[in-house]
């Protein structure tokens, strides 16, 4: 599994033909306490850097783009009990959505944890 | 609430700016100045508000003295409250409107004796400024104290914390601290440190605001927050204490194309300022309250968990009916909550409605505001 980040901030790990998308650590500190979180439902077509989900913290709310094109296959039920899970494990029990890639190649470009990092540091 | 500044300025610091920081205050952008928007957390900072005592720093908004011969009979000419039989130390809740009746800005007025200090919204504090310098008569003296902090200290326990710093009543036979009501204002000394201090705030919380020299601001600060009951705060919070408190905010929920009636505040108008006129916008407002306003600011409870944010539109079936000016999720109450303006036939407590967020119609209803009950102190309580 190769677990790659974007500059929108979000991270997304492929398991061959599948993604699991969520938000990074950075974005859930930016956004603050997370109230909501609107994902898309199975069988949703995505294609890169189109609208995927809406978080919404206390105070606004905040688009989630598609990092690669694909199928949405399942997203994650415990965000709607337990939005703040994007808050305690944004890379791990907060992820959003699950998807099959429809276009491996667009994963070519996208960052890995320490160039992510790195990146983070400058901002 | 978030806007920044739409002009060329560059962004000004505040006294306790260094402060701020230094406490973890992530610093915005906000009414031409460097704010807090958050330390720990909005959620868990309004909830402390709300058990404890948060302090606020809210020295963006204006600070004004109005004095001289017939300064009343000069305020009542611009603004909708009764003047004239606002006593020494007592506050009102005045609206300063334009001719056709919109508010120009929402301000609290207080009788200090020789002089009435006015505290104006720090976005528009400039705008105000200049249109009482060109309405008063020359011989009224505004004089604008930039030198000077506002701190809020609001929560159950505010008063109680503040009284531990020993403050004294700086002039003999004035109240003490415990036994102002809502709405009282009265000058103490913090040792040598003169305070003005008003039994009021923007949280539906007892509490108080403290005007104090900006030499003086940052040692008030350190001594409150050295009180274990005592957090400091920022803009999100009181944001969303404001909102669960059904208290308009200027620029979203009140502005220029509102009159008082529509707007719910009719309280700002007494009777005989009603019956008299004589302020910009009276026959408006005279109008609005004779034939119903053409619409009305209502709060809103809306089912599940998604919060709808101002601007979203307010539908009954498949007609427009308002737009939400302020919404969010309430931290005390766990749900999302929304104030906007809706025609009239629309605005009864328990009246259903939707709200369209990005093509999805959630289920409101129309509810009382406040959301949250106000604990101020009131007289004999």
């Amino acid at each position: 599994m190769t677990r790659y980040y974007t500059i929108e901030h979000e991270w997304i790990e492929v398991d061959g033909t599948t993604a699991t998308v969520g938000i990074t650590d950075h974005a859930q500190h930016q956004l603050g306490d997370i109230v909501f979180v609107e994902v898309p439902a199975a069988g949703t077509t995505l294609t890169k850097g189109g609208q995927a989900a809406v978080v919404e913290s206390v105070k606004a709310a905040s688009d989630v783009y598609a990092p690669v094109s694909g199928v949405v296959s399942e997203s994650n039920a415990a965000l709607e009990a337990d939005p703040a899970l994007v808050n305690s494990a944004p890379e791990g029990d907060g992820w959003f959505f699950k998807l099959t890639l429809t276009n491996a190649a667009e994963l070519e470009g996208l960052m890995d944890k320490a160039a992510y990092d790195a990146w983070v540091k400058t901002l | 609430m978030y806007d920044t500044q739409d002009d060329k300025t560059e962004t000004q610091f505040l006294p306790l700016d260094g402060w701020h920081r230094a406490h973890g205050g992530r610093m915005v952008e906000f009414a031409g100045y460097w704010m807090p928007i958050q330390y720990e957390g909005i959620i868990a900072e309004h909830l402390w508000v709300r058990e404890n005592a948060g302090l606020f720093d809210v020295s963006h908004m204006g600070q004004l003295q109005i004095s001289g011969e017939g300064a009343a009979e000069a305020l009542e000419a611009l603004l909708t409250t009764d003047i004239k039989t606002l006593e020494h130390g007592k506050i009102r809740y005045a609206l300063m409107l334009n001719e056709a009746g919109g508010a120009l800005d929402d301000l609290m007025v207080t009788n200090r004796g020789i002089y009435y200090y006015l505290v104006v919204n720090g976005a528009t504090k400039w705008d105000d400024i200049a249109h009482l310098r060109q309405h008063l008569p020359d011989h009224i003296t505004l004089n604008h104290l930039e030198d000077r902090a506002l701190l809020a200290l609001q929560g159950p326990k505010a008063v109680a914390a503040l009284a531990q710093l020993g403050l004294v009543p700086a002039k003999p036979g004035g109240p003490e601290l415990g036994d102002m009501n809502f709405m009282e204002a009265a000058p103490f000394k913090w040792g040598k440190v003169p305070l003005g201090i008003s039994r009021s705030g923007y949280t539906g919380e007892d509490g108080v605001e403290i005007s104090v020299r900006g030499e003086d601001v940052v040692a008030l600060a350190d001594a409150l927050c050295a009180l274990p009951e005592v957090k400091p705060i920022g803009l999100g919070a009181r944001d969303s204490l404001r909102l669960e408190a059904g208290l308009p905010l200027y620029g979203h929920d009140l502005d220029a194309g509102v009159d008082p009636i529509q707007a719910g505040l009719g309280f700002a108008v007494p009777k005989r300022r009603r019956a008299e006129g004589g302020f910009p916008g009276a026959a408006r407002v005279q109008a609005s309250i004779a034939n119903g306003p053409p619409s009305k600011r209502v709060g809103l409870m809306i089912e599940g968990r998604m919060p709808a944010r101002e601007g979203a539109l307010i539908f009954d079936g498949d007609t427009q009916v308002g737009k939400l000016t302020s919404g969010g999720f309430s931290p005390s109450l766990q749900a999302p909550i929304a104030m906007g303006y809706v025609a009239p036939e629309h605005a009864a407590p328990g009246t259903p409605l939707e709200i369209d967020v990005r093509g999805r119609r959630l289920p409101a209803s129309v509810v009382g505001l406040p959301f949250v009950p106000h604990r101020y102190k009131r007289k004999g309580v």
